[in-house]
């Protein structure tokens, strides 16, 4: 099961890409799932760890730790909005 | 309903006219304009930059007016946002509604902007003398959203 991942703003600065490809890896089905599995990769992926505010989308709208992930999905991680 | 995410300025004063015309049952235009200020803890700020999400940003903007639609009666709403480098004084956002009468268009307005804030992904990379830094989001916006009560934008 392959997704899009994409990063914006001070995130994507701090892990020097602005998205990716991803083959899901078994037992990683939901939003927060995939954050962790993303932040263990270590070093500058710890800015998508615990104590740091980070909002997800998924397909374009924003979305909860607990969302389901499924093949072909969108889901872009990114600071707190400050728009306006 | 009308949402444009765009480099580009407007005119505030044609886009409030553009409200109302061509429709005599409209009574009232509220709108709200704006701009890129200068100073911002502590730091002068000398431009800044706005990224965004192209395709959720117009997304999030739809939903958040089909959500204000739905709880005032709001004729006709115009959103607009900048997005690129700006300098202080420049606009930056543009939220107009009309409506029968003002009581809507006031609280409509008011709804549109404070769910912007909190819901439409864009970020804001302010440049000061010390350097370019993100701009930080700020509690009292969602404070600001969380007074309108319980609502649901990702039908």
């Amino acid at each position: 099961m392959t997704i899009k991942i994409l990063y914006f703003a001070a995130l994507r600065d701090a892990l020097g890409t602005s998205g990716e490809s991803l083959a899901l890896p078994p037992g990683v089905t939901s939003i927060g799932a995939l954050q962790r599995f993303l932040a263990e990769r270590g070093e500058s992926w710890q800015a998508l760890g615990p104590g740091h505010n980070v909002r997800a989308a998924r397909n374009q709208r924003m979305a909860d730790a607990g969302e389901t992930i499924t093949a072909g999905d969108e889901i872009a991680f990114f600071p707190p909005v400050t728009g306006g | 309903m009308l949402v444009s995410v765009q480099e580009a300025d407007f005119d505030p004063g044609a886009e409030i006219v553009g409200l109302s015309a061509g429709d005599p049952d409209v009574g009232a235009v509220a709108s709200f304009v704006g701009l890129v200020r200068r100073g911002n803890v502590g730091a002068e700020v000398s431009a800044m930059t706005l990224e965004h999400y192209p395709g959720m940003t117009e997304r999030a903007l739809h939903d958040i007016v089909t959500e204000a639609s739905g709880r005032w009666q709001c004729d006709h709403v115009r959103v607009i946002h900048r997005f690129g480098r700006l300098c202080p004084g420049d606009r930056i956002v543009f939220v107009g509604v009309a409506s029968r009468h003002r009581g809507d268009a006031f609280a409509a307005c008011e709804f549109i902007m404070d769910y912007l804030k909190t819901r439409a992904p864009f970020w804001k990379r302010e440049e000061t003398p010390e350097g370019a830094r993100w701009v930080d989001a700020r509690e009292s916006d969602d404070t600001a959203a969380l007074r309108w009560g319980e609502l649901d934008l990702r039908r």
